[in-house]
């Protein structure tokens, strides 16, 4: 199991880093797909196997259709992938690289004097469980979850209601008129 | 490696051989359901089908298999050509994956995962990236307007897809796929589950893109879709998943709403067998007997009343299964 982890988090540091290096946004979605595939394989390696069926059916399996939906729809050609390798200059990467270093260290600092982190090959825990925990003691997020989620669903269904436009109406009062002006041509 | 003796390694071949076993019967299950289906559709048409290569014409699937890899294998270079490459492989490969999860009889099967009947919808959920690049990389329009058609149908369909089969979960209280099968000996959760069995086979049949929900190879509007470019073994590995896909969803209907290998005197493989047979001739027959609907009234369905359904009988299962604790 801990050959899986490491490797499974090998490929997705490497995919990840190509997501921002590539110049194709279909080709970078597809890497930001396997970087998904492969944190979902990391989940399964630290004994969360639902944690990680969710990671591919949520955001593999869901999610990252719909990016690669809008970005097949947009049709970039070889133009934008020339103006996204001129943007991807070496000083762009002080800033962020500044930061994850700090993100980094902090990280390091926790884990080293931190402890009582679980380990590869530790415990597998269950749907079960899972369930018990967040209809018990995440009550909370999990109602804010439905209400953030409901909310959203609210807001799509008005953004795309079936309204009338003002070309249809255009169009209902022409097909009114029509039959009653062919009525006075014959008179 | 203390742990490697003799009798682990006797199980392991075992259980490799066992899968390898299944992985064939799987597709060859497939292929020669391509004949089959053919054959069928002659007989409800009242036409023949293709019946002079061997006995009854099973010859067809060789003479059909020499045809498709001896055409040109052509791939469009004013397309995407790794996504071109790619998308057929994930077309066949997804859901050949999912025969991992069906348990056959009490001893056959691939792989015993605690989260089971999620592994089947990840599959699913990862095959709709095959329609999506085959679509794009084509560069062409028809393809596009059938990989579009197909994802915005897979995505609506496996929203309630998942939420059908919650209720045989919850009567279960597990997602193994052997437990639900056991829980099926007394009764076949096709009693109790009605409502998700219909609304599962309807979700089924649009997720294999088979008839009447095959709007994104529509023939007449948009030139058999997302694989209008591809031709020779690259089309056959989308043709063969397709029955990959019918064989599949049948032995899943079969394991979760009619208990799976159990039935009275004959052997559990039979049972299985039969049942899984006979949703795969109810798949052929949706086909030769039912017109195809408009796209948008599909997409309507879909939402504005399986959707629903589904939710309700989740529901309603929660609150009998509350009623007996």
């Amino acid at each position: 199991m801990e050959i899986a982890f490491y490797l499974a988090a090998l490929i997705a540091v490497f995919a990840t880093f190509r997501v921002i290096m590539h110049t194709n946004a279909v080709h970078a979605l597809l890497y930001l797909i396997i970087s998904l595939l492969a944190v979902a394989v990391v989940f399964y390696a630290l004994g969360a196997p639902f944690a990680a069926a969710l990671e591919v059916i949520v955001y593999a399996g869901a999610i990252m259709v719909l990016f690669v939906f809008v970005v097949m729809m947009l049709n970039l050609g070889g133009q934008t992938a020339h103006h996204e390798s001129s943007w991807l200059t070496p000083g762009i990467w002080k800033g962020p690289a500044v930061l994850a270093g700090l993100l980094l260290a902090i990280l390091c600092f926790s884990l080293w004097y931190g402890g009582g982190i679980g380990s590869v090959g530790g415990d597998t825990l269950s749907a079960r469980e899972v369930g018990m925990q967040m209809f018990g003691p995440y009550l909370l997020a999990v109602e804010l979850a439905a209400m953030l989620l409901l909310a959203a669903l609210i807001a799509a269904s008005h953004v795309g209601r079936n309204e009338d436009t003002q070309l249809e109406r255009d169009m209902n009062e022409a097909r009114q008129r029509a039959p009653s002006g062919v009525d006075e041509e014959e008179a | 490696m203390s742990w490697l003796t003799s009798d682990v390694l006797v199980l392991t071949v075992i259980a490799v051989l066992k899968a390898i076993v299944i992985l064939l019967g799987a597709v060859i299950c497939g292929a020669f359901l391509t004949v089959v289906e053919r054959r069928l559709l002659g007989l409800w048409q009242d036409r023949y089908g293709p019946n002079r290569v061997g006995p009854f014409g099973a010859g067809q699937l060789i003479a059909d298999m020499i045809k498709i890899f001896f055409k040109e294998d052509w791939v469009p270079s004013f397309g995407d050509r790794k996504l071109f490459v790619l998308a057929p492989a994930i077309a066949f490969a997804s859901l050949l994956l999912s025969f991992m999860i069906i348990p056959i009889t009490p001893g056959w099967g691939v792989a015993d995962l605690s989260i089971g009947i999620l592994f089947f919808f990840a599959m699913a959920g990862i095959n709709v990236y095959a329609v999506l690049f085959g679509g794009y990389a084509s560069a062409n329009k028809y393809a596009l307007i059938g990989a579009m058609r197909a994802s915005a149908q897979t995505l609506s369909y496996e929203v309630f897809m998942g939420l059908s089969l919650m209720g045989v979960v919850a009567m279960t209280g597990s997602f193994n796929m052997r437990d639900i099968v056991n829980a099926q000996e007394g009764f076949w959760f096709i009693i109790p589950q009605f409502f998700g069995f219909v609304t599962f086979l309807i979700a089924g049949v649009a997720v294999t893109h088979r008839a009447p929900f095959d709007q994104p190879e529509a023939e007449q509007e948009i030139a058999d879709g997302y694989h209008v470019e591809y031709s020779s073994m690259k089309f056959g590995m989308f043709f063969i998943g397709e029955y990959v896909g019918i064989v599949l969803v049948s032995a899943l209907i079969a394991t979760l709403f009619f208990g799976g290998w159990h039935g009275p005197l004959l052997p559990p493989i039979v049972w299985f067998a039969l049942k899984t047979g006979f949703f795969v001739m109810l798949f052929v027959l949706a086909r030769a007997a039912l017109p195809r609907p408009r796209y948008d009234r599909v997409m309507q369905f879909g939402w504005k009343f399986c959707l629903p359904l589904t939710l309700i009988n989740l529901l309603v299962t929660g609150f009998f299964i509350l009623l007996g604790a």
